[in-house]
């Protein structure tokens, strides 16, 4: 199950609208310190140079890009409110703070005043980078989402709109979710959001992320980039909902850097999109950091949803437990390819991975490669991959109990992905989760 | 008036072999009967076959609940006129909770033209009974939150299966083996439970090799099968002494029979397999 569609190949050319006149243009809208300006023109070079380069096959060699033409998205193309997007999310439980993206721009954010005072910060990027240069220049793209990656990290990284930012300072403890919604909503838009947590020592916090597409036809692209930096101690708890249309290009790079003894639970899914890619790495760098990664696929149609997932240990004693369920109807195609690293330093770690997918139609395709690449020599590293049809028996025992044959096997669907919500902590989420899987199955409208 | 199950000359044939050759039975709502026989002789094969399972084609004859034809209905069609079947061997249905999956299934039965995802029966009416019922059959509560048959021992999915029944309340339950595997105990219980859930509403096949199961629910008729067939027909006595004397006064009787027997025997152990 190793078949390379398409060798991954370089641009020819800069896409129109991403090219060096845009970029001036597209800098000369955004009035940003010098110190962010710097950094884009550093990323926009580093972009020109990568779109002649291969990416790396390792990565990409399993998605198809050939119909991917950039030059028809452009950025700026907003002007929806929130209004128009049917979130998930918003009525399902109380935030502590609310940020809102429709088509790259901030178009709403809020944080509860008890949390400002206690010095947190929850709000767009783009206003942010302006009034906390201390808190953000440390962060921003240097240590999770390298912009030297690849030309998708490049071109994030020169091109980013706006994105939910949350800090929170030392031991301060934020036990309301937050809540970030990013939207799509022109025919022919970019997002380019870039989402960055940072959780100082002791802090604890929730940030609840869903994208959305206003209206279900409108092709839309987005570039994104996630940054958890959870320091010593902190507990982050980190959802993304990817519920975009079936029209939306979604190339996402997303990094956490887990201090010792913190703990992050992310959970991402896939839902939407037409295709799909998700870089997402877990770095262990600290002694008792851990991680428990979440991940709930359900591909219908064409779509190309593809995970590229990475937990490296870099100290000892640490844990990562990664779980993916995918389900998989008509001719869609899901991958995954996921490594766990160990260091030589990091001694008594614990690594898993595990894939489960479940195959609901004859023409739909699963790839699951686990790997290993292990330096130490005092760990328990343990990985799986499933892949498999619905159980005819299961379907007849629940037809014996006077359920029809798709409300057996809608049953038989939820059923599966309750082995990733039983994981997580938070109810809304598996609600979320739930309903969004269902509302896709056709059912519980 | 009492509902009529009506099994007219059934052959069913698997993997294109030929199993039941000819099966006639009639069952009325409100009785007790008890079908036996011995291994292979195709006892679960008519159990399967009145539910509608894919894989058993019916090439001749008719299924009628009061006139309608069950043949060409879908298995989900056949439980929502009444017809029930206790499993030999319960699936496992992972992240399935039996609370879900029964409020379900009763919101289907009882309201047999629900499409999905239109209104299931009211959550708090519904628990009650549930928890009612499940006392009854001695099931912890919690098991109601447990996932459908996941990591229960055989006796807990036997258990779970009667529980389905009483929740259903079928007008033709057809239990198969539902004793099997079960210690004293176990029978026990499931034996009680099921003779109180029997009554003038619901008919109950019992098949069984054991005669326990029937102690508590006495038949007014047994069928023994043999080779596809039914051969013989009797009351509450017969059961006792196949019981008593197994099948080799059967197979004396009906010699013609008993020799397709050890033929039919290999094959469905083949198809078994396969």
């Amino acid at each position: 199950m190793t078949t390379t569609i398409s060798p991954p190949t370089a641009l020819s050319s800069v896409p129109a609208g991403f090219d060096t006149a845009a970029f001036e243009a597209f800098l000369a809208t955004r009035n940003e310190p010098g110190w962010v300006s710097d950094r884009r023109r550093a990323a926009f070079a580093v972009y020109q140079a990568k779109l002649g380069a291969p990416l790396n096959p390792e990565e990409w060699k399993r998605v198809d890009l050939r119909a991917f033409t950039p030059g028809q998205f452009q950025l700026g193309a907003g002007g929806a409110s929130p209004a128009q997007f049917s979130t998930l999310l918003e009525d399902r439980t109380v935030f502590a703070g609310q940020a809102f993206h429709v088509d790259g721009a901030g178009v709403f954010d809020r944080l509860d005043e008890r949390l400002a005072r206690q010095g947190v910060l929850f709000g767009n990027l783009a206003d942010l980078v302006r009034e906390h240069r201390e808190v953000l220049e440390p962060h921003l793209m240097t240590r999770g989402v390298r912009p030297e990656t690849d030309r998708f990290t490049a071109w994030h990284a020169a091109f980013w709109t706006g994105g939910a930012v949350l800090y929170v300072p030392k031991n301060v403890v934020v036990n309301e979710p937050l809540h970030s919604l990013i939207g799509l909503s022109a025919a022919g838009a970019a997002d380019f959001s870039h989402t960055l947590v940072i959780l100082e020592e002791g802090a604890s916090a929730t940030l609840l992320e869903e994208t959305a597409s206003a209206s279900p036809m409108a092709p839309g692209l987005h570039i994104g980039g996630v940054e958890l930096l959870v320091g010593r101690g902190a507990n982050l708890r980190y959802v993304q909902l990817q519920n975009w249309n079936s029209q939306v290009w979604h190339i996402a790079h997303q990094a956490a850097l887990v201090a010792a003894d913190a703990s992050l639970q992310w959970t991402v899914a896939g839902i939407g999109a037409k295709l799909a890619h998700l870089h997402q790495e877990v770095a262990l760098e600290g002694r008792g950091a851990q991680a428990q990664v979440n991940g709930v696929t359900f591909a219908t149609g064409r779509q190309l949803l593809s995970y590229y997932t990475q937990q490296t240990h870099k100290a000892e004693n640490t844990c990562s437990d990664l779980l993916y369920k995918d389900v998989l109807r008509d001719h869609a195609r899901v991958v995954w390819r996921g490594m766990i690293r160990v260091d030589k330093a990091a001694q008594k770690t614990d690594g898993y991975q595990r894939n489960d997918s479940l195959l609901l139609s004859p023409d739909c395709r699963a790839d699951a490669i686990p790997g290993l690449e292990i330096e130490a020599d005092d760990v328990r590293c343990t990985h799986g991959a499933t892949a498999g049809r619905v159980d005819a028996d299961q379907i007849f025992y629940c037809m014996c109990r006077g359920l029809s044959r798709y409300e057996a096997m809608h049953m038989i669907v939820e059923g599966f992905f309750h082995g990733v919500y039983d994981r997580i902590s938070v109810e809304a989420v598996r609600e979320t989760l739930s309903q969004a899987v269902q509302r896709k199955l056709g059912i519980g409208l | 008036m009492n509902s009529l199950l009506k099994i007219d000359n059934l052959h069913v044939s698997v993997n294109g072999k030929p199993i039941l050759k000819g099966v006639n039975l009639e069952v009325r709502q409100g009785e007790t009967h008890a079908l036996m026989g011995p291994n292979g002789s195709g006892k679960s094969t008519l159990a399967y076959a009145l539910m509608g399972h894919p894989r058993y084609e019916i090439t001749d004859g008719r299924i009628e609940i009061d006139g309608v034809d069950l043949v060409a209905l879908e298995p989900d069609a056949r439980a929502r006129l009444g017809l029930f079947l206790a499993f030999q061997y319960p699936v496992t249905i992972p992240g399935v909770k039996v609370a879900d999956f029964l409020r379900h299934a009763v919101s289907n039965v009882r309201n047999p033209d629900r499409k999905e995802g239109e209104g299931l029966i009211p959550m708090r009416e519904f628990r009650k009974e549930l928890k009612a019922r499940m006392e009854a059959l001695g099931m912890d509560v919690e098991f109601a939150r447990r996932y459908l048959n996941d990591g229960f021992s055989g006796g807990e999915k036997k258990r779970m299966e009667i529980l389905q029944l009483a929740m259903l309340r079928p007008k033709f339950a057809i239990l198969d083996e539902t004793d099997s595997g079960l210690d004293s105990d176990a029978v026990r219980v499931v034996s009680e439970g099921l003779a109180r859930l029997a009554g003038p509403e619901m008919a109950v096949v019992i098949i069984t090799h054991h005669e326990r199961l029937l102690e508590f629910n006495r038949p007014q008729s047994t069928h023994v099968m043999l080779a596809g067939r039914i051969v013989e027909n009797g009351d509450a006595t017969l059961a006792h002494e196949l019981h008593d004397q197994g099948y080799a006064g059967v197979r004396t009787r009906h010699p013609a029979i008993a020799a397709e027997e050890t033929v039919e025997k290999t094959e469905e152990a083949l198809v078994a397999k396969a």
